[in-house]
């Protein structure tokens, strides 16, 4: 050690601690303990998240119930995604719907592909070639398209169901925020988009399956995906995918990509001057959304056992929106509450009230961004704030 | 341009809505000087920087730094290619602290990947320490950027320029609302960290002007007014015409 200078070390939020030499200062031991509890302490969240995923809701829960838990986790992958590409990077996507869905589609294609070629009635059809699945032949579709085939092989399908609608998202994201297009404009951007996904989804009915979607799929890897024991398998699947992808987010956050993410939401224009290239962060964080909803979409095909239109539109991208908001844009965690209440919720209310219950989400989406700005984690860390400060 | 130029604007023009904001002005700045330029307010003086970093395109002319033509840069590419900027309200992070505006200005690695994998090592962290030190902020490190204030705040938009390690420097009013005190310690400071750099500096202060002023432009409608040292930049009876006059 040079003259009086300290060493200068960090922890792992990025505060500068000075370390002293423990000879020195007995205070510094006390200080380094407080430090590593504090760094237990913010594991505390989502270690209760994992608990009450993959220990509390199974044990509760009938089979039925479980699926439906399983199918508000696929939705919370998205409600993740918009933590980091909303909360973070400030792109309010009122089209993640499309990721969804392409991921559900993804899933779905090699699921018919398996479940035709099981099917000796499917290769009548194919005269020779591969078998079509019957949507098609019933639109006289009587040939498999090129475009379907290698989706037939799971060692394709299962990376092209990340790497497909990320690149979708990044290509089309860069192409926007280069010309620097932002804001409430990419909003309509992407809900314009959401929209004619599902209009060329229904249009192209012998290659989609058009309104109906893609249906009858009981098969992955040769595994039954509808028997109890499958429902159990599958929601326990998506929980721990659903704690990877917020460890992930977590990583991503706490990096430098994360700091450059939040500067460019404050002050996009002086990100430019500290010398970032703007659209090429938001594009990456907003593929990184899209993968993460992808993959939701791909475990809801898995539950779910189809994929249709329907929860690729505008109205699912906009409840996706609403569970982050509710739940916390900037709490990776909080959004999956948001994903589980507001599905519930949705659940157990919708029956009742139809109509009813589209209003009170609408107004939802408004009452939550104008007077809680940051969710029920929020409202959470707000109180454990003052309770901390009390004692 | 001769061997000691770093920057060279030859028959910069630029207008908006037909205002003629700059009219085909010539500037050349030299390695290691500090260059002020000075005039009322209107004249161009911060539509000249703003061209020259890029932030706004010249209609007409060329901008020459180290025999890169700049304005075919786009803004990121020419704060890389060593040219750094300060605004005239200070523009900082608010919401990072002020250890992480100064990390987020490090240059290295300003892509995604290289973000997401970068590590605040010992090199680094030396790095901020010196800086945060030379604009006065040791003591600051774990606020955020939001809660300094205004003084401060122009110092750690200082402090994260000098991460960025630029050859040329522009500052537009780096002592506006300063107290006396902050104005002085900023004077030394910019003289401190003029060593080795180029720098452009905009202010009306005219006492800082005069104490750290290796030349002195003088702006007026978009065109070169007078051009020297301050002292006879003073006496030259046009510039005290523009001033005092009409």
């Amino acid at each position: 050690m040079k003259g009086s200078k300290l060493p200068i070390a960090c922890d792992a939020d990025n505060r500068l601690e000075v370390v002293l030499p423990d000879n020195v200062h007995p205070t510094s031991i006390s200080r380094t303990v407080r430090l590593g509890t504090e760094r237990l302490r913010r594991l505390y969240p989502i270690v209760i998240l994992a608990i009450v995923l993959l220990l509390v809701i199974p044990a509760a829960l009938e089979p039925f119930r479980l699926g439906l838990v399983g199918k508000y986790l696929c939705f919370a992958f998205c409600a993740v995604g918009l933590v980091l590409a909303w909360g973070y990077g400030g792109i309010l996507s009122l089209g993640q719907g499309i990721f969804f869905g392409l991921g559900s589609y993804i899933m779905a294609m090699y699921m018919k592909l398996e479940a035709t070629s099981a099917d000796p009635a499917a290769a009548v059809f194919g005269a020779g070639g591969p078998p079509v699945p019957d949507f098609m032949t019933w639109n006289s579709v009587d040939t498999l398209p090129w475009w379907w085939a290698p989706f037939e092989h799971v060692w394709f399908a299962l990376p092209a169901i990340v790497l497909l609608p990320s690149a979708a998202a990044f290509a089309l994201a860069y192409a926007i925020f280069r010309k620097r297009i932002g804001g409430i404009y990419f909003s309509i951007v992407t809900m314009a988009l959401a929209s004619i996904f599902v209009l060329v989804i229904i249009g192209q009915q012998g290659y989609t399956g058009g309104t109906n979607g893609i249906t009858n799929l009981p098969t992955f890897l040769g595994y039954s995906v509808q028997s109890d024991q499958a429902v159990y398998t599958l929601y326990y699947v998506s929980a721990g995918l659903l704690i990877l992808t917020i460890l992930a987010g977590t990583f991503v956050l706490k990096s430098r990509l994360g700091k450059v993410l939040i500067a460019i939401r404050d002050q996009e224009d002086r990100v430019r001057f500290s010398g970032y290239d703007p659209a090429m962060f938001k594009a990456v964080i907003f593929a990184i959304a899209a993968a993460f909803s992808a993959v939701g979409g791909a475990l809801f095909t898995l539950q779910l056992g189809f994929a249709s239109p329907s929860i690729s539109g505008i109205a699912p991208s906009i409840e996706m929106v609403i569970y982050t908001a509710v739940g916390g844009r900037l709490s990776l965690i909080g959004s999956v509450y948001g994903a589980l209440l507001i599905g519930g919720a949705k659940s157990l209310f919708s029956e009742q009230f139809t109509n009813g219950w589209m209003y009170f989400m609408g107004a939802l989406f408004i009452v939550i961004p104008m007077f809680l700005r940051t969710g029920l984690a929020g409202l959470v860390s707000l109180v454990s704030h003052k309770k901390v400060r009390a004692s | 341009m001769s061997q000691r130029m770093i920057l060279g604007v030859e028959d910069l023009s630029v207008s908006f809505d037909g205002f003629k904001a700059i009219d085909a002005l010539n500037f050349y700045v030299e390695e290691k000087e500090i260059h002020v330029v000075i005039g009322p307010n209107g004249a161009g003086k911060t539509t000249l920087l703003d061209m020259i970093c890029g932030k706004t395109k010249p209609s007409a002319g060329s901008i020459r730094f180290k025999g890169l033509n700049l304005e075919r840069m786009l803004e990121y590419q020419i704060t890389r290619a060593g040219v750094g900027r300060k605004f005239q309200n200070p523009t900082v992070y608010e919401d990072l602290t002020v250890a992480e505006n100064l990390e987020i200005s490090y240059p290295h690695k300003r892509n995604p990947l290289g973000c997401l994998f970068f590590r605040r090592d010992a090199v680094v962290l030396e790095e901020m320490r010196r800086i945060a030190d030379l604009v006065f902020l040791t003591d600051e490190m774990n606020r955020k950027a939001g809660q300094l204030s205004h003084g401060q705040k122009q110092w750690l938009e200082i402090g994260m320029l000098l991460m960025q390690d630029p050859q040329l420097l522009l500052l537009d009013e780096p002592v506006a609302g300063m107290s006396a005190r902050e104005r002085e310690r900023t004077g030394e400071l910019l003289k401190r960290i003029a060593e080795g750099r180029s720098m452009v500096i905009i202010e009306h202060d005219m006492e800082f002007v005069k104490s750290v002023a290796h030349k002195v432009t003088v702006l007026h409608q978009g065109k070169k007014l007078a051009e020297g040292s301050m002292d006879r930049v003073q006496n030259d009876p046009r510039v005290i015409e523009v001033y005092l006059g009409s």
